[in-house]
């Protein structure tokens, strides 16, 4: 059926500038510019990719969006009249990438946080100790001593990081091999951890496997006792916040022969993690792998439980914690993917903030916020939204799209495509070489050096010098412009009051 | 050859698990288990080739993630038996329960009677690494679903009825299932389809049953002399055209 | 008023014999008093170990109560869950500067056996400590251990030791508070010391970490009804001390815990305890400037914070063990002594009764 659809954007070349290099030509894999005499762009195929601009020596090209008017219309946009011309050709399930993009309140910018003034004093991060260190895991409600008061108690397996933000888990497959290795050595460099996704582990990142949480998802990909072992901790996805309840997709067009290997399965074919783990009906059952994996790993490593934010988050993530895990990874509604149904991921589940706050609650109203750490992501986008996290409750954060951002991508959202012209979320051979894995953990590790000292300026003006002392402090944080009832969820205080 | 006789009565699995680890660790070959009664993990994670004889009924998820041993049960077994197996091979004298082979990646899990709901859930193959199932009675319902490769075998060596259940093959997408009987369409899941036996697939299920019907005693004529039916994928990309980008 | 959460600065003051000697009030109100000029007579006060040694095994209940309606209630709560041996008011005197005092009022309190079927006898007597000061309007528990009281008011601290009298009143063990807080707290149960069965905590500073210590403290089942940082202090320490069971020094390790490169290079023994304290104690960390000075039926314990951003000097003379703000409020009462020293930040002074209290 021949398509309706306009373009989306609008691609301009100044030929006057040109001097027909082709490297934009090269440079476009969504073959949205061609060569005829001249450079000459094929608008219905660019994706806003940013590829040919940021390559173009001449700074010839310009992209913007289609200067297309529609008749106004606020109930019937511009995308909703262009997506169901989408499926009037096709008959198809939307599909799209990266985070929930849509107006919904972002909690993170309606909380301030607090500062010292003269009665106690802000702390210069510059000159004096500023500690980030966290340690993520279960722990005991209390230590015990024996009576030459020497340590009785033994703790369950611990994982350090230097500083409380790690790198969300991203699949091979859903992004490049190149991707995997930059984010496992930033990883280890920086102290942190990267996380493989449920794609299974290349050999090429086992060296960093200290550094590196495996995951086990429904569609089990990868999973040995020596891939359970080889890590610094395992982790059972159950959701994911960009698609809470349906299962992982990683589209045909990405399953080459190495992904075919890792996860054993057909080139070619969809890689489809079930919505369920068929051996997870109920949690007694979540209990029961939490403790197979326990066994397979000898009780050496912390099992992560990774949940997407629902209604009942809080209760679930209390169930989660009396299962055996040692970690509950809350995932909120705006977290990204690789591939998602649009319908799931612009319209299910709720944002981390309330998600956190809740679980956080909970679990200290149960009286077992100590036995697991929490992680908390889905669209953590600066140190800022670090510090309130932690200060809601979180023991660390996860950045997925931020460290996607700070290797080049350019949140085009055409991640199922399999074209990523910046040899992160594709398994095209040539466009995988685009990406350095070396110049792109540097970037990684300059953002989260960034963000850690960031952080420690925020802890110094809040006058304390340990991340401990943030973790789960609410009277750091007021509120604006909130409802009353959100401000209780959050368990914050409007701004205005005092202590 | 000294085999390791462990009486389980009343012992925790973490307890029982522990020495077994610890003397596999310490070089021993074969374990004999009495007085077994839902211990679960059985094997789980075991990387050696050694031989675990089971007296009684074992637990769930016996031989989860299991890489070598050989698992021998002179009862019936519950569910979740072999979930992500790498290799190795299990051997049930008796039925076993739901969503067994789950994911599973190499290695065989021979089973004499009837296995119960979601048999070899999103099983897997590579290459050379084929894990094989052989059930020698009858299957529920979501048999093969998701199945990205392996070999499936049923038997219904015991006539019950009906052999197999609904949904065979749902999301299939690799991997072949052999059923000794008929299989009536309505109860197929739309993404598989009937073939006959070809002569390789003939001398392929021969080799997996001559073993198994060693194990059993079943008699290797009279089940090579029933009629199977092929399934496999229409499509290795059955959701294909279910998308939109 | 029950409100408070008023930051403040002050100064404290504590002394100990460790041979258990009993010395009467004048004295440390004259070591308080010399720290004058860092309060600024809106809260003073006073603990005081050994007074009621006709009565040690008994819970001795400081009252304090806005009016009589919420006195009535909480004799009848008492009848409720204690057997009272002896009633009476606080002995008072006019003084100038001090004003407006609610009702104080002592009682003596022993629990019932039948009551600690499911309960140790603390724990009961907390439970009882938190009740009455979160359900009962206008009442407040200024103390509530044995053989020990706290004395405490609005006014400068010389003059809340004169309007109790503390001349007729002998302990082993005193501290002492001089508040300076930033607005009119109005409120005499915000004064220091904050106390929880025996324990007594003076303190100086303020504590940034509140947020997280208080909703630890409630995860365990205290009640924070105060919003001071002070009544924090004491939590942790019952917290830590009696019901974890923790070594004092091992306490004071989690409450003001060494930084992590300091802990890196310990011998692997002390690091491992170290590291320990930190992961699960981690939300006892307190964290902003603080010196204290806590109080306990065994002794006293002086702490400041890790990078030491609040004073504090230490002095041993014989059996006394002497701490303060400053050097000159322990000079201005043992002009000669063995030894003084500044305490190293995040480093506890330990006093340990060592004898028989007289």
């Amino acid at each position: 059926m021949e398509s309706q659809l306009p373009a989306e954007f609008a691609v301009n070349v100044d030929h006057e500038k040109c001097r027909r290099c082709k490297r934009c030509v090269i440079n476009c894999s969504f073959g949205a510019i061609e060569f005829k005499d001249k450079v000459t762009p094929n608008s219905r195929l660019c994706v806003a990719c940013h590829r040919c601009a940021t390559f173009c020596p001449e700074n010839a090209i310009t992209i913007t969006e289609n200067p297309l008017d529609y008749k106004y219309g606020y109930n019937w946009t511009p995308e909703i009249r262009k997506n169901i011309l989408k499926q009037a050709e096709s008959g198809g399930i939307i599909l799209t990438g990266m985070g929930n993009p849509k107006p919904y309140p972002i909690y993170w910018d309606h909380m301030l946080i607090d500062a010292c003034q003269v009665t106690n004093p802000s702390i210069d991060p510059l000159r004096e100790p500023m500690e980030l260190r966290t340690y993520l895991g279960a722990k005991p409600d209390s230590l015990e001593f024996d009576e030459n008061i020497s340590l009785a108690t033994e703790l369950a397996p611990q994982v350090k990081l230097d500083i409380p933000i790690v790198f969300a888990a991203m699949s091979y497959g859903a992004i490049s091999l190149n991707a995997h290795k930059a984010l496992a050595m930033a990883a280890t460099r920086m102290g942190t951890l990267m996380n493989t996704g449920e794609g299974g582990m290349h050999e090429d990142i086992a060296p960093y496997a200290d550094r590196i949480i495996v995951q086990v998802a429904s569609g089990r990909f990868g999973v040995t006792s020596k891939y359970l072992n080889r890590s610094a901790a395992v982790e059972i996805k159950i959701g994911q916040g960009a698609k809470p309840g349906i299962g992982g997709h990683l589209p045909g067009e990405k399953v080459g022969e190495d992904i075919s290997k890792t996860r054993m399965i057909p080139v070619g074919t969809d890689a489809l993690s079930p919505a369920p783990h068929h051996d997870i009906y109920s949690i007694e059952d979540l209990s029961q792998l939490i403790y197979a994996i326990k066994e397979a790993t000898d009780y050496k490593k912390p099992v992560s439980v990774k949940i997407a934010a629902v209604h009942n988050v809080a209760a679930i993530a209390s169930g989660i914690v009396r299962a055996g895990a040692d970690i509950v990874m809350l995932d909120g509604f705006r977290g990204g993917t690789g591939a998602a149904p649009m319908v799931i991921r612009d319209h299910v589940g709720i944002p981390i903030e309330l998600a956190l706050a809740a679980v956080d609650d909970r679990l200290r109203q149960e009286g077992i916020r100590n036995r697991a750490s929490i992680l908390v992501g889905g669209s953590i986008r600066q140190s800022a939204d670090v510090v309130k996290a932690i200060a809601l409750g979180a023991d660390a954060c996860v950045i997925g799209t931020a460290s996607l951002i700070a290797m080049g991508c350019r949140v085009c959202q055409k991640c199922y495509t399999g074209n990523c012209a910046w040899g992160i979320a594709t398994q095209k051979p040539e466009l995988v070489r685009r990406l350095n894995p070396e110049v792109a953990a540097d970037r990684l590790c300059n953002l989260l050096i960034a963000w850690g000292h960031e952080i420690q300026e925020v802890l110094g003006s809040l006058g304390i010098n340990a991340i401990e002392s943030l973790r789960g402090s609410r009277e750091r944080l007021r509120g604006v412009g909130l409802p009353q009832e959100t401000l209780d969820i959050l368990g914050i205080k409007h701004a205005g009051i005092g202590q | 050859m000294i085999i390791v006789r462990i009486d389980a009565k009343g012992m925790h699995y973490r307890q029982l698990n522990k020495i077994i680890r610890d003397a596999v660790a310490s070089g021993e070959k074969e374990f004999e288990l009495d007085n077994i009664g839902g211990q679960r993990y059985i094997g789980g994670g075991l990387n050696e080739s050694v031989k675990i004889t089971i007296n009684g009924t074992p637990g769930n998820d016996l031989g989860v993630f299991m890489n070598g041993p050989k698992i021998i049960v002179n009862a019936n077994a519950q569910d979740g038996i072999a979930n992500t197996m790498n290799a190795g091979e299990i051997i049930v004298h008796g039925n076993v329960g739901d969503i067994i082979g789950y994911g599973m990646r190499g290695g065989k899990l021979y089973i004499k009677g009837d296995a119960g709901y979601r048999v070899g859930i999103h099983m897997k193959e590579y290459k050379k690494q084929v894990p094989v199932i052989i059930a020698g009675g009858t299957a529920g319902d979501f048999f093969g679903e998701y199945m990205a490769g392996g070999i499936m075998i049923l038997l219904g060596m015991n006539g019950k009825s009906p052999l197999v259940g609904d949904y065979v093959g749902t999301g299939m997408h690799g991997g072949v299932i052999y059923i000794r009987g008929k299989v009536d369409p309505f109860n197929l899941g739309k993404e598989v389809s009937c073939l006959e036996l070809s002569e390789e697939d003939t001398k392929l299920i021969g080799g997996y049953l001559k073993e198994y019907c060693e194990y059993f005693g079943f008699d290797y004529d009279e089940v090579m002399g029933g009629k199977f039916t092929k399934l496999v994928p229409l499509s290795i990309r059955p959701y294909g055209n279910l998308y939109v980008y | 008023m029950k409100c408070d959460g008023i930051p403040s600065g002050c100064a404290i003051s504590g002394m100990m014999s460790e041979q258990g000697r009993r010395i009467d009030g004048r004295i440390i109100i004259k070591s308080i008093a010399c720290m004058h000029d860092r309060s600024n007579g809106l809260g003073g006060g006073f603990a005081a170990y050994g007074i009621y040694p006709k009565r040690k095994d008994m819970y001795a209940f400081h009252m304090m109560y806005d009016n009589m309606e919420a006195k009535e209630a909480t004799e009848e709560f008492f009848k409720d869950y204690f057997n009272v041996d002896k009633d009476e008011p606080v002995p008072t005197q006019r003084q100038n500067g001090i004003s407006n005092p609610p009702i104080l009022w002592r009682y003596f309190l022993e629990v019932p056996e039948n009551k600690l079927e499911f309960l140790s006898e603390r724990d009961y007597v907390t439970n009882t400590v938190m009740k009455i000061n979160s359900e009962i309007e206008g009442a407040f528990v200024a103390s509530s251990g044995k053989n020990m009281g706290a004395f405490k008011g609005v006014g400068y601290p010389e003059d809340i030791g004169k309007f109790y009298k503390l001349e007729d009143y002998s302990a082993y063990i005193w501290t002492a508070h001089g508040r300076f807080p930033t607005n009119t707290p109005g409120w005499w149960g915000g004064a220091h010391p904050f106390t929880l069965l025996d324990w007594s905590v003076v303190h100086n500073g303020e504590i940034s970490s509140y947020g997280i210590n208080k909703r630890y403290l409630e995860m365990f089942g205290y009640k924070l009804e105060l919003r001071t940082d002070t009544e924090v202090i004491a939590y942790l320490i019952d917290l830590l001390v009696r019901r974890h069971k923790l070594p004092i020094d091992k306490a004071v390790m989690s409450l003001a815990s060494p930084f992590w490169k300091d802990i890196d290079r310990m011998e692997p023994e002390q690091k491992k305890t170290a590291t320990m304290l930190r992961q699960v104690y981690g939300s006892t960390l307190l964290n902003g400037p603080f010196s204290i000075i806590v109080g306990h039926s065994n002794g006293m314990i002086g702490l400041n914070d890790r990078i030491k951003l609040r004073p504090m000097t230490a002095a041993r003379k014989d059996d006394m063990l002497y701490m303060a703000s400053e050097e000159s409020a322990i000079r201005e009462i043992a002009p000669d002594l063995d030894e003084v020293w500044s305490p190293r930040a995040g480093t506890a002074v330990i006093g340990t009764l060592k004898a028989e209290v007289e």
